[in-house]
């Protein structure tokens, strides 16, 4: 790795935690003093045991949960934005133009076809919706989808080809920061390698990638340094 | 002669001043209804006693009073308001059009051009155009003072969308001076061309809703329509039966019980006039001696 | 013809990098009570902003100032007109501002017979708002009526019949037709899928949603349900006893909720 560019994400001595009001105002650390970086091109996988706040980190970056302390620092559109104090219309672009985000779960909207889901980031990037069709169905070709579902709103898919959508998804629109929450969880060896294969060319188009990865071949595949969450991890 | 009893023209002079007020106002403001406190007449509403009222107010005793119902003379509510007037204001009355200086009038506007100086005043039941398709007063008002007419393009475009073409054939609305949206009152929209520019003054009186409006004389009148559906007038395609008059509005008159019927003109001032200048239509009898 | 308002507007105004409206201190008291107290946002061209909030919570309160329908006891609304312009709306004219509220917003209501003429045919319900800017040409408004009721999946062989015989699914999309056939750049949405069976809900919601998105509309939904927030905003205002407790992106404010009353409204919705 050389070190001469600004990194692609900085997370510096982030916080989280959760205060359940409704369980007597009883305070749940989640993490505490995240830091670490990422570089243009690099794939760092967050290890820890369950529940010691890979996932909660992710969403911090994405934007989804706020940052009690700490910054979180990106490039957008060619200035310094830090995602931990950013407007929500700053953050909305960041999303558009560079976090892409593979959660855990599709989140399915009702009735929109899963060939539409999967063209949707480029469409709103200012692609035109054909052109961004064409991608979407090269990709979804790539992880098995079969094309009679393409035209089928994902909700009534399996588990495994949800999540090959929300992949097909993630991948599409070509952002400078890829967040990939258990990307290859409920998929068959054969995906498995697609998803390996479209990280190492994501990677080599020079995305920074943070991944949750449990499963051991594929990290070793994908990783080029781990970050271990443990010592983050806030006591419980 | 007056029946000693009334004042003249039956309403009392306060009254015809808060009348006259309210005319002056309504052409000043030509097409905008303007309020006034209309009073119980010794007729129903509905026969006329917004009309009878203007009427009363502007009645002089040099006045020649012609008074008409469906273009006819003749009628029960024609007869008893003219000799309404000719009772309480002791004015010549007459049936002839050119004659007259003041004609009150329900439904219909004469076949004979008016001229200058005559008044036309309509007896109007319901002087709000939009009220078809907006029941609130409140929200009329507002619309005429801003001017927000599509609404009434909304009744047009109603008519198209269901009967292939504009169908109101009565109380079709104007605009009038470029301005204000009006009902002419149920008078066919064949006779909505001769408020255009009309040399009279043209006063429009609807008692139970309080309202007083005016065309003033040569005053711009337009039909609405849409550009691809213009306004057309429209009379049955039947010259009249008595007098031969192409050019007229006809009146359909059913004479038997097996589907017989003809047309005639439903100004009778008119139809007599040409039938005294010798006209004659398919049905004409020989000229009787007509009673003035 | 007047034009004033073409619907095909070029908004060269209208970046997205400044306000489209901007309230500012927004309160009311009815007497004693505070219906809606120092509510201030910006709300930006292309963004969809849901304001949620028990019934009583000022939300209805707050929509109705927004649109100019109300008038703030303190506070105000200002809103950049199609000039680029910021105007406080309370300084419009009347005719201004139900010009505005015609042309460049629209409002649809809760209960569709507020928002359409029920004995009036759909097709004159979409063409009203264009013959009011001054449309005079049947055949067009006609077509124009047709295209907006594909866009809301309405059958255009019921152009001609009344909006009271219609479903209440098929009642709320002709309201939306009505509402954006003069392309407007924002539009409120008083709880849009208030009445509506389950099903149809998601169809609306999916229409709308993804009209929104492609005539990149600026929207204010005022909604009791936070699956419709989740689904149409970008961004969430939560409101109790007329004040704004929270706000943030919509997706933050639902899954990591830190107000009390946000995490108990959150964490009352059936799971799906």
């Amino acid at each position: 790795m050389t070190m001469a560019t600004t990194p692609a994400l900085v997370v510096d001595n982030a916080q989280k935690s959760f205060v359940m009001h409704l369980q007597g105002g009883v305070t749940l650390p989640v993490v505490r003093g995240v830091s670490f970086t990422v570089q243009a091109g690099e794939c760092v996988v967050l290890s820890g045991p369950s529940g010691a706040g890979k996932s909660s980190i992710l969403k911090m970056i994405f934007g989804n949960y706020r940052c009690d302390a700490g910054a979180i620092r990106i490039t957008q559109s060619g200035a310094a934005l830090d995602i931990a104090t950013a407007q929500p219309r700053e953050i909305l672009a960041a999303r558009r133009d560079t976090i892409g985000y593979v959660s855990q779960f599709l989140r399915a909207v009702p009735r929109v076809a899963a060939i539409d889901v999967v063209a949707e980031p480029l469409v709103v990037q200012g692609e035109s919706r054909e052109e961004a069709r064409e991608k979407a169905g090269v990709l979804l070709r790539r992880l098995n989808i079969p094309e009679r579902l393409w035209g089928l709103p994902p909700a009534t898919f399996s588990g495994g080809e949800q999540q090959r959508v929300n992949i097909a998804r993630g991948f599409l629109a070509h952002r400078p920061i890829l967040l990939l929450d258990e990307p290859t969880a409920s998929l068959d060896a054969n995906n498995r390698k697609v998803v390996v294969e479209l990280i190492a060319e994501t990677k080599a188009r020079g995305t920074a990638i943070i991944a949750i990865v449990h499963d051991d071949e594929v990290r070793a595949q994908i990783a080029d340094r781990i970050v271990d969450v443990t010592s983050f991890a806030a006591a419980a | 002669m007056i029946e000693a009893s009334y004042n003249f023209a039956y309403l009392d002079e306060q009254t015809k001043r808060m009348i006259r007020r309210a005319i002056l106002k309504a052409i000043a403001i030509p097409g905008y209804q303007v309020p006034f406190a209309s009073r119980e007449m010794p007729m129903p509403y509905g026969w006329g006693t917004g009309g009878v009222q203007v009427t009363a107010s502007i009645l002089g005793p040099d006045d020649t009073l012609k008074v008409i119902d469906q273009g006819s003379d003749d009628t029960t509510n024609a007869i008893s308001i003219r000799k309404f007037f000719a009772k309480t204001a002791g004015v010549a009355t007459t049936t002839s059009t050119p004659a007259a200086s003041v004609i009150q009038t329900r439904h219909r506007i004469p076949e004979t051009t008016l001229h200058e100086g005559q008044v036309l005043v309509y007896q109007v039941p319901i002087p709000e155009p939009l009220r078809f398709l907006e029941p609130r007063e409140t929200e009329t008002r507002r619309m005429h003072a801003l001017a927000e007419y599509g609404l009434m393009h909304v009744k047009l475009y109603e008519d198209i969308a269901k009967f292939g073409h504009i169908a109101t054939s009565y109380a079709y609305p104007v605009k009038v001076a470029g301005r204000y949206v009006m009902d002419p009152s149920p008078t066919p929209k064949f006779d909505n061309p001769k408020m255009n520019d009309c040399a009279a003054l043209q006063l429009f009186g609807a008692g139970r809703e309080k309202r007083i409006y005016a065309i003033p004389p040569y005053t711009q009148v337009v039909s609405l329509d849409f550009e691809d559906h213009p306004f057309t007038r429209y009379r049955q395609n039947a010259p009249c039966a008595l007098c031969g008059a192409e050019d007229s509005y006809l009146d359909e008159i059913v004479t038997d019980d097996r589907g017989g019927r003809m047309f005639v003109c439903s100004d009778t001032d008119y139809c007599e006039g040409r039938r005294a200048q010798g006209h004659t239509g398919t049905e004409s009898a020989p000229m009787e001696a007509a009673d003035a | 013809m007047l034009d004033r308002v073409s619907v095909s507007h070029d908004d060269k105004v209208a970046a997205t990098d400044q306000p489209l409206l901007i309230a500012d201190g927004l309160s009311k008291r009815y007497g004693r009570i505070d219906a809606c107290r120092g509510v201030s946002f910006e709300l930006y061209p292309g963004e969809v902003l849901a304001i949620v909030g028990e019934s009583g919570s000022g939300k209805s309160t707050l929509l109705q100032m927004l649109s100019a329908q109300l008038a703030p006891s303190a506070g105000r609304v200002s809103y950049r007109m199609r000039d680029g312009v910021l105007r406080d709306l309370a300084a419009l004219g009347e005719a201004e501002r139900r010009l505005l509220l015609r042309t460049d917003w629209g409002f649809v209501h809760q209960d569709p017979a507020q928002g359409l003429r029920m004995a009036v045919s759909a097709g004159a319900n979409v063409g009203e708002r264009l013959m009011a800017i001054g449309w005079n040409h049947y055949g067009r408004i006609r077509d124009t009526a047709s295209d907006w009721l594909q866009r809301v999946e309405i059958d255009t062989s019921r152009i001609d019949d009344a909006p009271r015989t219609y479903s209440g699914g098929m009642r709320q999309r002709l309201q939306i037709a009505r509402n954006l056939v003069t392309g407007p750049r924002l539009v409120f949405m008083d709880e849009p899928t208030g009445g509506l069976d389950v099903s149809v809900q998601a169809r609306l919601l999916d229409l709308v949603r993804s009209l929104v998105t492609e005539l990149g509309l600026a929207a204010i939904v005022v909604t009791h349900d936070l699956a419709v927030a989740r689904l149409l905003s970008h961004r969430i205002l939560v409101m109790k006893s007329g004040r704004v407790i929270e706000t943030g992106l919509t997706d933050q404010v639902l899954d990591d909720p830190r107000e009390p009353y946000t995490q108990l409204l959150v964490s009352s919705i059936l799971p799906a």
